[in-house]
């Protein structure tokens, strides 16, 4: 069987300075892999990679999309293969209406997998009866992209953005950072319900804290641009409590 | 003012003093009229064609840019003026009263002059010059060398008068077009009077062939008189070889409220001046202008607004979208008076650049001699943000949509500034247009 995602050896750099140190990771479908690390230790980074943002030198291996050459593809093109990045800072975007973005997103990713666009109504419906699962004042959807949003609504809203274009690897960054425990749970909900047989997670996070509520099936740890150690979810309760300094003289 | 002694004349400045000379016998008007003719054409000659020295014109090398007079356009034939029917399309189907300026002539017989609510008087400019009128004394731009040319020049226009208390719901739409042929100067001015209390929406277009480098100096003068309401758009959409000049001046009564949109988006040289003055107690002023520019456009946007009365406010924002080599130009002064207490005036100028070449000159200034107010300016100059960019893209959106989201969002803010959603819905398809063109 093909993974799902399969990253090997991959090394990365930014403005000269490697981050990525050859880094192996597969996830099939149906799984949830959590990726956990120090601060620094390239997890945003591998994100950003994964997701085509400029910026990033790739120095040296391959990324497979269900058998594809991710790493030759546009963001654009890569987000309607069925990538998706919830950001860890999501960003504001004044002047554009969030159900707006919503529409135009979800009809060019369909538009690019030669799929029919669906009407302004159809895709109001939909986001409506998901910003209901997701406790999100519909008066939000008129208001410009995470503008004035608190951090729990902008992670909300990104989960929101998620469940509508169902993707089908999902990669989500430090999406407990910010978050109450209410807002923590609400979202993780979010998440859960969109656990399927045919789609993929990867969870990264700082914290254990996240992983009570989305069970991984597979922990890692990435410590100086390289998963260091993988795991069952004992892992991360293991890491709550010696915490990360053995890897990060380990990396060193 | 200097009256700058200069013994090299351009051949363009050559080309108005024959235009000027060949002319006067035939403008309309008497003796009265011929003389303010000829006051304000000694002033244009005095100072010369405005040029990079000139503080009012310094990004605008009017020297440099016009190269010659082009002669002044004859009264247009049958053919071209059915052609001009065609004209204004940006706001069909909305319903406007069409009067239609060809060549710088009115053409009543092609404009729409049936039904005129009552207390509404429009009138060929020609007409009150006819009638030794004293219509063409400017008073804010009488200073400027290209506005006194106008005084000098205009032929004809429109003059429209509403009188005090009546509100027109059906906006009037002066469809200004140049027509085919030899390139040619046209000079027009027109007035608006609006009674107190009175309530009208302005729509202005100007366009005409792109293979034809003709010269457009239009000028209007707007009284908004006390309480009264004037909504006033205005796009530039000229030829892609035209130069356009517009001068406006606006003064509102008390309690009045004035509100300009400009739109630029045609024209290879475009200058948009506008006097605003605030001249009665609690007037409103906004203006809004925005500017989409491409190839090698030059578009200057120039701003005087004058708070003279207490207690009132003023908002100016531009927005420039610049693309290729073009260039964008705004000046914006607030000049608050001893007398204008309490003035609240607020000026923002930003310009988007999408190429390496696109330039952007923005110089807000304030100049404030009363003590109880609140005035304040900036300007930003940036390119299309990167990360928002990528965070579009990764959402699946491709690069050339996501770019067009956003400076669909740029300029957003400036179209929003108008009242009427009609109006509104048809400028954003302009810039729709306009988005469209650039891929
Ligand atoms: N633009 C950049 N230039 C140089 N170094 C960077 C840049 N962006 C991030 N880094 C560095 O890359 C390393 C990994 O960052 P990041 O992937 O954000 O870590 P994590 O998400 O694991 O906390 C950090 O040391 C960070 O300082
Ligand atoms: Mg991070």
């Amino acid at each position: 069987m093909t993974a799902l995602l399969d990253i090997r050896g991959l090394k990365a750099e930014i403005d000269g300075r490697q981050i990525l140190n050859g880094l192996d990771l597969a996830v099939n479908k149906g799984e949830i892999h959590a990726i956990m690390g120090p601060n620094g230790a390239g997890k945003s980074t591998l994100s950003y990679v994964l997701s085509g943002k400029p910026g990033y030198e790739i120095t040296g291996g391959e990324v497979f999309f269900n058998g594809e050459d991710l790493l030759a593809m546009d963001p654009d093109e890569r987000a309607a293969k069925g990538l998706f990045l919830a950001f860890q800072y999501p960003l504001e975007i004044p002047g554009v209406a969030t159900l707006t973005f919503l529409r135009t997103a979800l009809n060019a990713q369909r538009k690019k997998r030669g799929e029919e666009e669906l009407s302004s109504p159809d895709v109001l419906k939909r986001v409506r009866e998901l910003a209901k699962q997701l406790s999100i004042d519909p008066e939000m959807l008129k208001r410009p992209l995470n503008v004035g949003f608190s951090g729990g609504e902008k992670k909300r809203n990104e989960t929101l953005q998620m469940a509508l274009l169902e993707p089908k690897l999902c990669v989500l960054d430090e999406t407990d950072s910010g978050l109450d425990i209410d807002a923590l749970r609400i979202v993780a909900d979010g998440v859960n319900r969109l656990r399927a047989a045919d789609r993929g997670m990867i969870v990264i996070t700082h914290y254990q804290r996240l992983l009570d509520y989305i069970v991984p099936d597979v922990v890692h740890v990435l410590a100086a641009g390289r998963i260091v150690k993988t795991g069952g979810k004992d892992l991360a309760l293991e890491l709550e409590a010696t915490g990360y300094a053995q890897y990060q003289s380990e990396a060193a | 003012m200097n009256a700058e002694v200069r013994s090299v004349k351009t051949a363009a400045e050559i080309g108005f003093a024959d235009l000027f000379a060949a002319a006067r016998e035939s403008l309309p008007g008497g003796d009265k009229i011929e003389a303010v003719r000829r006051d304000a054409f000694d002033r244009f000659a005095a100072q010369g064609l405005p040029h990079s020295r000139t503080e009012a014109w310094r990004y605008t090398d009017l020297r440099r840019l016009l190269r010659d007079a082009k002669p002044l356009a004859p009264r247009s034939d049958a053919a071209a003026r059915s052609v001009a029917r065609e004209a204004g399309a940006v706001f069909a189907g909305l319903g406007l009263r069409r009067l239609l300026i060809v060549d710088g002539a009115f053409a009543p017989e092609l404009s729409d002059l049936a039904g005129l609510e009552p207390g509404v008087v429009v009138r060929a400019t020609v007409e009150a010059l006819g009638a030794d009128e004293m219509v063409l004394p400017l008073d804010m731009a009488g200073g400027d060398p290209v506005a006194a040319l106008n005084t000098a020049l205009a032929a004809d226009g429109v003059m429209i008068t509403v009188a005090p208390g009546v509100v027109v719901e059906r906006p009037i739409h002066l469809v200004f077009v140049t027509t085919g042929g030899t390139p040619a100067a046209t000079f027009t001015r027109s007035r608006l009077e609006l009674g107190s209390g009175a309530v009208l929406t302005l729509v202005e277009t100007h366009e005409g062939p792109d293979q034809s480098d003709y010269q457009v100096n239009v000028a209007l003068q707007v009284d908004v008189g006390d309480r009264a309401r004037l909504d006033h758009v205005k796009i530039t959409g000229e030829g892609a070889a035209a130069l356009h000049i517009s001068t406006l001046e606006a003064s509102t009564g008390a309690g009045a409220s004035y509100r300009d949109f400009g739109f630029t988006i045609g024209g290879a040289v475009v200058r948009n001046q506008l006097f605003v003055k605030l001249a009665g107690e609690g007037a409103i002023a906004d203006v809004y202008q925005g500017s989409l520019l491409a190839g090698r456009q030059h578009a200057d946007t120039t701003l005087v607004v004058d708070h003279v009365a207490a207690g009132s406010q003023s908002r100016e924002v531009f927005k420039a979208v610049v693309d290729d080599e073009a260039r964008a130009v705004f000046q914006g002064r607030i000049t608050v008076q001893p007398g204008a207490q309490q003035t609240d005036a607020r000026m923002m100028a930003r310009a988007l650049l999408l190429s390496d070449e696109a330039v952007a000159n923005c110089k807000p200034e304030l100049e404030i001699f009363a003590d109880d107010v609140q005035c304040g300016h900036g300007t930003t100059t940036g390119a299309l943000d990167d990360q928002l960019k990528f965070y579009l893209m990764a959402r699946g959106i491709p690069e050339k949509e996501a770019e067009a989201l956003l400076i669909q969002a740029f300029v957003g803010e400036v179209i929003d500034a108008v009242a009427r959603d009609d109006l509104r819905e048809a400028l954003t398809q302009v810039m729709l247009n306009w988005l469209k063109e650039r891929d």
